[in-house]
């Protein structure tokens, strides 16, 4: 067989040789070669003939030639390794991603950001208010495991690209439809890590609201997680036994050889000689994984590991003083004007009577100290020492001894998070306060002067700044 | 079993999953197309695989050959040859992926909508950025310059187990 008849095998099984009347050696060939009129008469000629033609005509070009392909070290184990991480790793980024949804309470009033999930909703449940760093950590998680993966998804999508070429394109209806599910894995994995991080870095050129694209990417990138997962675990599991971690980790440069050529096509069926061994590429791998880390993790861990996080967005300081920790929003983007917050400000309490208290009737009344985390779904946090009047103590004022909830509106006119609805167990929450003063001062104007809400375990969105009214809800 | 192994190409549970799969990633885009924007979610996702396959694999995978070509880089002869190609692949490779997370801040592309959320400018990322490139280099540089150092001592010495090149990453 000419190297131009030879196709990708669709089937181990499949692979046969073949009787050519083009063959010159084959028995019977009439003369001394066929020749194109002699091919031509016959039926069998011709068909031959169309064939060459035909193969040449669609032979594998450029990326699609499987010889373009040269890296020794990739193959069916090092994708497996990447593989077997990911496996791991990404069904924790779609669980604390569902966990992030859920923190917001969106079944209450307007709190819902992501209007049109259908039925994808069904697993919210009442958000928590206890332990108050659970948002802190589920999100530091989200953000942080996120970042540490683009090496490791970036390194698996390497070791797979030859099958984007293979050829023939398609080779049987089951293999399109498997082709058509990796745009779902491909695209989604791509898109999800794409748009999270424009999001943490304040980047929005995608145009679209974050949080519709983030959700509904995540499903589609799921779907396809599924179904790849569900076909090639076994794959995976084999390959990985095939040779020894161990092994590997021993195995320097002057020994690394490709692996076995076999039908997954991974295997370069022409390899350079190696300039880095596997175990090299998997240290490569993690340490960019740990650079990564360590560049990035002081924004969520906060403290004495900020201002490590050079990388990072939330990785800077604003100073030593009391207010001088992370803003998110400025009064001056949130149109907060000085005079609405001076001493004319006054609260507007409302539930089974209404009330209006100014803030020094408030420092009047009994405070609560507590530290508490701000925690953001961008993945940072930070905890400083809060004082205010529990929230509790604020319905009970207007007549409602047990709260159900409550609304709470901000003098920010046009941001999305300038209301919000607190569930009854967030209101009754041991810590949860509309907090007057921060680190013993008076909070400032960036951080929510005169008073802001703190509510533990919330989304720090929910932590609703420049307080103007708060209605309660229950009984008396 | 047999049918549908020689007409479809695999066994019914495949044909199933994806059908499956197929049909429930085609519910989640009729949401999406209730989404305000929807084509640009959809542009976007497209845009994804094109964007990684089509043009950042094919970018990256050109630099590290022609990091290749500079085989033109020769040692002096009088030093012993020491394989130089991962010393300049781990630094890029750490180097690129550090900016892959970090690109809207190092190259300025957020800026107002950070000051808007943080009150602080973006201007410090693109230096710190930088300082860690000349970090990862520099650290490379060095140790490529012991790796030299220790080879030119091994030949100095000649013993049955010495070999003049280095023989891992």
């Amino acid at each position: 067989m000419t190297e131009d008849q030879q196709e990708t095998p669709r089937d181990l099984d499949e692979i046969r040789p073949q009787r050519s009347a083009l063959d010159c050696s084959s028995a019977g060939a009439e003369g001394a070669g066929p020749g194109v009129r002699g091919l031509l008469r016959s039926k069998r000629g011709r068909e031959e003939l169309w064939s060459v033609v035909y193969a040449k005509a669609v032979a594998p070009i450029g990326p699609f030639r499987p010889s373009v392909w040269r890296s020794p070290i990739r193959g069916p184990w090092l994708t497996s390794v990447f593989g077997a991480i990911l496996l791991v790793g990404i069904p924790v980024e779609f669980v604390t991603g569902l966990v992030s949804y859920a923190a917001y309470d969106p079944r209450l009033g307007h709190n819902n950001p992501t209007p049109h999930t259908g039925i994808l909703n069904f697993y919210l449940f009442n958000w928590v208010s206890a332990p108050q760093w659970l948002f802190h950590v589920t999100e530091g998680i989200h953000v942080g495991l996120g970042l540490v993966l683009v090496p490791v998804l970036l390194a698996k999508l390497w070791s797979v690209i030859p099958k984007l070429f293979s050829w023939p394109p398609v080779t049987s209806i089951a293999n399109a439809l498997e082709r058509l599910s990796l745009v779902l894995i491909v695209g989604g994995a791509v898109f999800q890590f794409v748009t999270g991080i424009m999001n943490i870095d304040y980047y929005y050129s995608f145009g679209f609201s974050f949080y519709e694209g983030h959700f509904l990417g995540a499903w589609l990138f799921m779907a396809g997680f599924a179904v790849h997962v569900g076909l090639k675990f076994p794959t995976m599991v084999r390959s990985l036994r095939s040779r020894s971690l161990r092994a590997e980790l021993r195995t320097g440069l002057a020994d690394t050889k490709s692996e076995p050529l076999d039908a997954s096509g991974l295997v370069a069926s022409d390899p350079a000689s190696a300039t880095m061994s596997r175990r090299g590429a998997i240290a490569l791998v993690g340490g960019s994984s740990v650079a990564i880390l360590a560049l990035t993790a002081g924004q969520t861990l906060g403290g004495p590991f900020r201002q490590a996080a050079l990388l990072a967005p939330r990785g800077r300081t604003y100073g030593d003083g009391p207010n001088d920790f992370q803003i998110n929003i400025t009064a001056g983007t949130a149109g907060i004007r000085a005079a609405d917050t001076g001493a004319s400000w006054r609260l507007a309490l409302s539930g089974a009577t209404e009330t209006e208290l100014a803030r020094s009737d408030l420092l009047a009344m009994d405070t609560l100290d507590a530290a508490m985390p701000i925690a953001c779904v961008e993945g940072w946090a930070t905890v400083q020492r809060w004082t205010g009047v529990r929230l509790t103590d604020l319905a009970r004022l207007v007549g409602v001894d047990h709260p159900t909830g409550a609304y709470v509106e901000s003098l920010e006119k046009n941001g999305a998070y300038a209301t919000v609805t607190l569930a009854g167990n967030q209101v009754r929450a041991d810590h949860a306060m509309l907090a007057l003063r921060v680190n013993g001062v008076d909070i400032s104007l960036d951080h929510g002067y005169p008073a802001r809400i703190m509510v533990p375990a919330a989304p720090g969105v929910h932590a609703t700044k420049w307080v103007k009214s708060i209605r309660f809800y229950g009984q008396r | 079993m047999r049918y549908i192994r020689r007409y479809y190409g695999a066994g019914p549970l495949h044909l199933l999953s994806l059908l499956a799969c197929l049909a429930f990633a085609g519910y989640v885009v009729t949401l999406v197309h209730q989404a305000r924007e929807w084509q640009l979610i959809l542009l976007w996702f497209g845009g994804a695989i094109i964007g990684h396959d089509i043009v950042a694999f094919p970018l990256y995978a050109l630099a590290d050959r022609s990091a290749g070509l500079l085989g033109a880089l020769r040692h002096p002869d009088s030093l012993p040859p020491v394989p130089w190609i991962n010393h300049i692949r781990v630094p890029a490779v750490i180097s690129g992926l550090l900016l892959a997370i970090s690109f809207p801040l190092v190259l300025d592309l957020a800026g107002p909508s950070y000051h808007g959320a943080t009150g602080l400018s973006v201007a410090p990322f693109a230096g710190r950025y930088l300082l860690i490139v000349a970090v990862l280099f520099g650290t490379s540089a060095v140790l490529y310059a012991l790796r030299v150092r220790s080879a030119v001592r091994r030949q100095a010495i000649p013993s049955p187990s010495s070999r003049p090149d280095g023989t891992d990453t």
